[in-house]
């Protein structure tokens, strides 16, 4: 008993040490004037609060459990040679800084926040401008990236780099940032179990989220507009996308969202607005496809090769140019309930469904699958009586893909 | 020559079909402008429009114009004036008629929704120029099948053949042709076919001068690479100016010999 106390008293002691931490100030005209003094005089647990001011110190290297926190945003200078801050230690927060000038290199990465090896870091409401990478995360675990603001000047992909980084990350938590003109937004490779809401990725040379060899990962609400292509996922497993908006992505190798190589994934309630490929899915098996609003995109959907079960359901797809375009070799995907634009039949028994099946794949769009240079032949007068003439009587378009119960009316997206 | 098209146009302006067909595309503008609103939708829309009724009109209208103004042709043939102008008077005279149509018909409207304050206003000035230069390609056509062809109803046919053959037929003999050549690269192909369409020419020159052009892939940015610049929008006005000069060419020959 007497044990169990001094125990407690131990712990409580030592949690009302945690409490009573140091803050240490750093400002030009402190006893402390740079961040390394300040880092290098703090203990674990401690805060060391940066007042505005300029600060050209190199590389900082974060090596013990504190939190960095920016009064007004302090400006750090990387100058254009320095990886600005480096966390080498678990449990650290960064905190409302202004990284500028990050260095930038064609050998290594060099980055505004790098975290190596760590676990439980905290990088929030920071703004990082002229960064080759923005925030870099390699073998970072539980950690969480928030409110950040990146914006780069990225002019060539060989030369840029990504606005968050993630590589071998696990459970990582992104939220609510906004990425400009990078090379991608955010990229993860092999990293799993993270979550990605509510991020703005925009203007950015490639891609503005780009997932490799990651599972079980989900992003929803965010944002993608007018990147290289909005979303890439490939060689993934398990990646859930909802509720995110993909606007504009537009241009002759552009596309909202592409899926290659990836399985049981879930893509609910999206929004494709004015892309030039609403999705491009190469590879893509085991896809459920609910409640999405394909509209006035170039093509919808573009179903290339290895294309196996995948499931459209309670979709609407409104005055795209070509809804559908599905190379030969696909099968076993289903087509169920979904809202078409173009569905010319009726409704005598009044329930909600037409009666007369719909094809969304129309002759051209078949045609330009099996040889692209015939699209010079868009919208000329010959393509319109082909396709009504296919429509009459299908005979060419695949005759497994299509949609046995159209709706009717356009569901509430 | 500028007497008797000053006659003609002032006779086909005043021609109950002239204003029908002012009317119509004065209505056509009208309601797309007031119905979408988007300057940029409604070029799409007329685009259409343009590139199929502007060729037969302008077919229909050349060969009943010229059978219909046979006597009146034949009393200016015994005046002591040169065939040249009697010809190219009539045939300017209905290609101006027809032009005026379409400019009005659809410029003003534009005009009146207020097109300068667009940015879309080179597509537009692009689409007019096709159709004022599609109705001369037509009409011109049209004029030398009459002239060629004593027998109406062979004229009339052979007109509206020449019209489904540029309208449709080309495009699916091209459609064919690249379907069997699929193996090899076609852009060139593509490309060198439609020069010799001025329909399918003015389609792809509209559309590349559109957003949807970003449609059309490798294929339109060869096109684009080609039809985009200075060389290429010239060469391709040029080839269109060459199908107007054509048959203007060849109306003054067959007139030339050709037994009243």
């Amino acid at each position: 008993m007497t044990f169990r106390i001094i125990l407690l008293l131990a712990i409580s002691f030592w949690l009302q040490q945690k409490a009573t931490a140091e803050v240490i100030e750093v400002c030009p005209t402190c006893p402390v004037t740079t961040i390394r003094q300040g880092i290098e005089l703090a203990q674990t647990g401690d805060e060391v609060r940066v007042f505005p001011g300029t600060y050209r110190e190199g590389t900082i290297l974060v090596n013990k459990s504190i939190t960095l926190k920016g009064i007004d945003w302090p400006v750090i200078d990387g100058e254009d040679q320095y990886e600005i801050l480096t966390i080498l230690a678990s449990g650290v927060t960064v905190e409302g800084f202004k990284l500028i000038n990050a260095g930038k290199s064609t050998l290594r990465d060099m980055s505004a926040i790098r975290v190596d090896h760590q676990r439980h870091f905290s990088i929030c409401d920071n703004i990082i401008e002229n960064a080759q990478f923005g925030i870099y995360l390699a073998y970072g675990f539980d950690g969480i990236v928030e409110n950040n603001r990146l914006e780069s000047n990225a002019k060539e992909e060989i030369s840029s780099g990504n606005g968050v980084h993630c590589w071998y990350a696990k459970r990582i938590f992104i939220a609510h940032n906004t990425i400009k003109r990078h090379r991608d937004g955010i990229y993860l490779e092999f990293t799993d179990d993270s979550r990605i809401l509510d991020n703005w990725s925009e203007n950015n040379l490639r891609y503005g989220l780009h997932f490799m060899f990651s599972n079980r990962d989900a992003y929803s609400y965010n944002t993608f507009m007018n990147n290289g292509a909005g979303v890439a996922v490939m060689f993934s497993k398990g990646i859930e996308m909802t509720h995110n908006l993909f606007e504009h992505n537009w241009g002759r190798s552009s596309y909202a969202l592409l899926l290659k190589e990836i399985y049981d994934a879930k893509l609910e309630n999206n929004q494709f607005l004015s892309n030039t490929i609403g999705i491009l899915m190469e590879g893509a098996t085991r896809i459920e496809y609910q409640h999405n609003l394909f509209k006035s995109n170039g093509w919808a959907i573009q179903m290339t090769g290895g294309c196996i079960d995948n499931h459209f359901e309670s979709n609407a797809f409104i005055s795209n140019a070509l809804d559908m375009v599905v190379s030969s070799n696909v099968n076993n995907n289903t087509f169920d309930g979904n809202y078409w634009s173009e569905y010319t039949g009726y409704d005598l028994d009044r329930d909600g469904y037409g009666d007369v099946p719909h094809r969304p794949v129309k002759l051209f769009s078949y045609i330009t699958s099996q040889t692209p240079e015939t699209i010079v032949l868009l919208r000329s007068f010959f393509v319109d009586l082909l396709n009504f003439s296919e429509k009459v009587s299908p005979v060419l378009t695949p005759a497994n893909v299509t949609d046995q119960k159209p709706l009717i009316q356009m569901p509430i997206l | 020559m500028k007497k008797i098209f000053k006659y003609t146009l002032y006779d086909l302006i005043r021609s109950r079909w002239t204003l029908f067909y002012l009317g119509f595309f004065l209505l056509l503008t009208i309601v797309l402008l007031a119905f979408s609103g988007d300057v940029s939708k409604v070029i799409i829309s007329l685009m259409n429009v343009v590139l199929i009724l502007c060729p037969l009109i302008a077919t229909m209208f050349g060969v009943m114009y010229a059978y219909n103004s046979r006597e009146f042709t034949e009393l200016l043939l015994a005046q002591p004036i040169p065939r040249t102008s009697i010809f190219w008077g009539q045939y300017f005279g209905l290609g101006v008629s027809l032009s005026l149509s379409i400019l009005i018909g659809i410029g003003g409207p534009f005009l009146f929704y207020g097109l300068f304050a667009s940015s879309e206003i080179w597509n537009f000035f692009i689409l007019i120029v096709i159709g004022v230069l599609l109705s001369l390609i037509f009409s011109g056509l049209a004029f030398l099948i009459a002239l060629r062809n004593e027998n109406r109803i062979k004229g009339f046919g052979l007109a509206i053949l020449t019209w489904l053959f540029f309208a449709v037929i080309y495009d699916g003999l091209m459609l064919l042709l690249m379907v069997i050549f699929r193996e090899y690269p076609l852009e060139p192909l593509a490309l060198s076919l439609s020069l010799f369409n001025p329909i399918d020419l003015s389609r792809i020159l509209i559309l590349l001068k559109l957003d949807i052009s970003a449609l059309m892939g490798y294929t339109g940015a060869v096109f684009q690479k080609f039809l985009g610049t200075g060389l290429g929008i010239s060469i391709a006005l040029f080839v269109l100016l060459g199908w107007v000069g054509l048959p203007a060419f060849a109306i003054r020959q067959v007139a030339a010999r050709k037994d009243f």
